[in-house]
């Protein structure tokens, strides 16, 4: 993960300027709360969702233990029914197999499922220096791509636009890229999804490559799964004539069986639907159906660094329902951008500085996005404990003492000394309610401002507890 | 009954007058109340920031202080919270802490099985549950069980309760913006149910809650829930 995001400022100036934008609130609040209580509707209607969601975690955390296993068995599934299968380090690596086997086709455009592993490495932009044209064909992805834009939410990446944005940005757009929008457009939702129909359906009869993710590999038959809501994902899975996958390696499960639980617990997560409308699966080719040439790029990118981390490895869990960012009230108000990343909200908080690393300014500000309230833990489908891996990955950062930190350390060790001598602290609360005020009033850090700035201190009492308990309880 | 008062190191220096109504509060129920003078601070703020290191003294004196005690009350979540969900990360003899460590509410419910505690608050209020409260320690309902026997209290609901107010400890300092924007929303919900006092079972949280309100001009005040518990007919709190 690079270019794009690298050089963003740390989260919470990032946020600063979102927490400003009235629309932009308005807009994400209106989104995830309306995302938000339907999925709790749609969870309740189960009377087994906690079994599930405790199948979940163990299935993937047993997968996770045995990776290597299910990776190798899936390679011989996947080569055996007629794939090719590939596998990429990093994102440079993944992005260069991507770029050649394209240009082995002689093609020059791609029409692409929506597809987080491939915006994680920034396929788009490697491609187009390549000179080939990537066509993202997700209504959303559309809406991102058409408005040079980047996503803000894993499931609805243009969850920070509103309609009458939309409408807007196809006027404007869709006419330098292929059909252009009807006259007399209007922000009718109906009428902008039929014009988004209109300019997609030519490319996908006329594109020969495909390039989707997945959300499921089954090792023990080969199998890719896409589940999707809008029908262009078995579009671009089924009409080019070459379909490449780029996958994260976590992605894998052993049994057809695993998925079972996964179907259930992910349509209702995210879209809050009982069923999501297409379930897509494919295994290798197969004669004169779909693609007769099908490409697996498997993605590590940061994920074993992360597996090697008895805590952080629980984000591999993650199946991308993106719950957590829409019970999120940080990620509400701060908006999905200000994480400098694809992984927005809570679990891109824990995510992105595993995959990265966390010595820029914006990654190292991720683990403390978060005032640990535990919503995102409570919905999350595969029980990954964020707020445990947030202040994992806080160690790290304060380990390290780097810019501010150190300041922040000091300042941590003088009051563990203050409050393991309590005859210091009793001394420290008299003067401070004599003074009237606490001290000290700023805490050293980065980034930290003075908590006068956005709120009034109470009166300090007269005397700490301690002293009125020997007056009166002596 | 004998038990063990851990009054927080928030409540010690800026809200006294919480410990004090717990302590009048449990003594009215026939609790015998020790304050064991060795304790401070639970850790939380350096464990929730990233100190490990710094938090494991903190740790050590606090099981130091309570070891004995069979009952450990807390009139705060987010401590209790500390101690059993953390506390075992620490050893096992941090660990033997956690169970028997009490949030208020949950010793007043489950150890002296009472809801009726006696008090008299003549006040609209309404309740915002605390995310550790909530979420790590489960109080579910005994708050409310507790506030909806108090006489002459109206409990109103609290639109969007179950969200944070945007305290989080070292949060509101390190991303003051978002977690500024979070106070006034809830300080906007609170507003909007007439209640001219929000109640919580969170000291820290209302510190962050009430500063808001205070600097918004909004109406309203906030007060802890031994507070609340503690106010009788005879002797009516502030």
């Amino acid at each position: 993960m690079s270019g794009t995001f690298l050089g963003m400022p740390s989260f919470p100036r990032a946020a600063r300027e979102a927490v400003r934008d009235e629309r932009l609130r308005r807009n994400l609040r209106h989104a995830t709360h309306t995302i938000r209580d339907k999925r709790a509707r749609a969870v309740a209607e189960l009377d087994d969702w906690a079994e599930l969601r405790e199948a979940g975690k163990r299935i993937k955390d047993r997968t996770l233990r045995h990776l290597d296993t299910y990776l190798l068995e899936l390679e011989e599934r996947v080569t055996a029914a007629g794939g090719t299968v590939h596998w990429a380090e990093d994102a440079a690596e993944a992005n260069r197999i991507v770029t050649g086997l394209v240009r082995a086709t002689g093609e020059r455009e791609v029409v692409k499922v929506k597809s987080m592993a491939t915006q994680e490495i920034e396929l788009n932009e490697a491609l187009e220096e390549a000179g080939i044209r990537a066509y993202e064909t997700d209504l959303a992805e559309l809406i991102v791509q058409l408005g040079e834009d980047r996503p803000s939410h894993i499931l609805v990446p243009a969850i920070h636009r509103n309609r009458t944005e939309i409408r807007d940005i196809f006027r404007a757009e869709m006419g330098r890229w292929g059909r252009p929008a009807p006259d007399g457009l209007t922000d009718e939702p109906a009428e902008l999804a039929e014009a988004a129909r209109l300019h997609l359906r030519e490319k996908f009869l006329r594109a020969r490559v495909g390039i989707s993710g997945a959300n499921f590999m089954v090792a023990e038959t080969g199998t890719l799964v896409v589940v999707e809501s809008e029908g262009n994902g078995r579009m671009c899975l089924t009409l080019p004539e070459t379909l490449i996958s780029v996958v994260g390696i976590e992605k894998v499960v052993p049994t057809w069986r695993d998925l079972e639980v996964f179907l259930q617990t992910l349509p209702r997560s995210s879209t809050a639907e009982r069923m999501n409308p297409y379930t897509s699966t494919w295994t290798g080719t197969a004669d004169g159906d779909g693609p007769d040439a099908f490409h697996l790029v498997l993605l590590d990118n940061g994920r074993t660094r992360a597996l090697a981390d008895e805590t952080g490895r629980q984000a591999l869990r993650c199946i991308r329902c993106s719950a957590c960012l829409n019970v999120c009230p940080v990620y509400e108000r701060a908006g999905g951008h200000a994480y400098g990343s694809v992984y927005p909200g809570p679990i891109g908080a824990v995510l992105t500085p595993q995959l990265r690393g966390t010595t820029s300014e914006i990654d190292a500000s991720l683990p403390y996005a978060s005032s640990l309230c535990g919503a995102c833990y409570e919905v999350c489908p595969v029980a990954i404990d964020i707020p445990e891996v947030l202040v994992r990955l806080r160690e790290e950062v304060a380990g390290r003492g780097g810019k501010g930190h150190r300041l922040e350390k000091a300042a941590m060790k003088a009051a563990g000394w203050v409050l393991d001598h309590p005859g210091a602290l009793a001394a420290g609360e008299r003067i401070a309610g004599a003074a009237g005020r606490l001290l000290p009033e700023r805490l050293p850090g980065p980034g930290a401002r003075q908590w006068t700035d956005h709120r009034d201190l109470p009166d300090l009492p007269a005397e700490p507890f301690r002293d009125w308990w020997r007056k009166n309880r002596p | 009954m004998r038990v063990a008062l851990f009054v927080t190191c928030v409540n010690d220096a800026v809200f006294p007058s919480t410990g004090v109504a717990t302590v009048r509060l449990l003594e009215r129920l026939g609790v015998e109340v020790d304050f064991p003078s060795a304790q401070t601070c639970c850790g939380q703020p350096q464990f929730n920031t990233g100190y490990r290191r710094e938090t494991a003294p903190l740790v050590r004196r606090t099981v130091r202080a309570f070891e004995g005690y069979e009952h450990v009350v807390v009139p705060s979540g987010s401590c209790a919270a500390m101690v059993r969900h953390h506390y075992p990360s620490f050893g096992p003899r941090a660990a033997a802490l956690g169970p028997r460590v009490r949030e208020l509410t949950e010793f007043l419910v489950d150890v002296l099985g009472v809801t009726d505690v006696g008090a008299y608050f003549p006040h609209a209020v309404t309740y915002h549950p605390s995310c550790h409260g909530l979420r790590l320690l489960g109080l579910g309902d005994r708050p409310r069980r507790l506030l909806e026997a108090v006489r002459g209290l109206e409990l109103r609901e609290l639109p969007g309760a179950e969200e944070c107010c945007g305290f989080g400890g070292t949060f509101a300092v390190k991303n003051p913006d978002v977690s500024a924007a979070m106070g006034a929303d809830k300080v906007a919900h609170a507003v909007e149910t007439g209640a001219g006092v929000l109640c919580g079972a969170d000291n820290s949280c209302l510190l962050h809650v009430g500063g808001t309100a205070s600097r918004l001009k909004a109406p309203l005040r906030t007060v802890h829930l031994a507070e609340v518990l503690a106010s009788t007919e005879e002797e009516p709190w502030r």
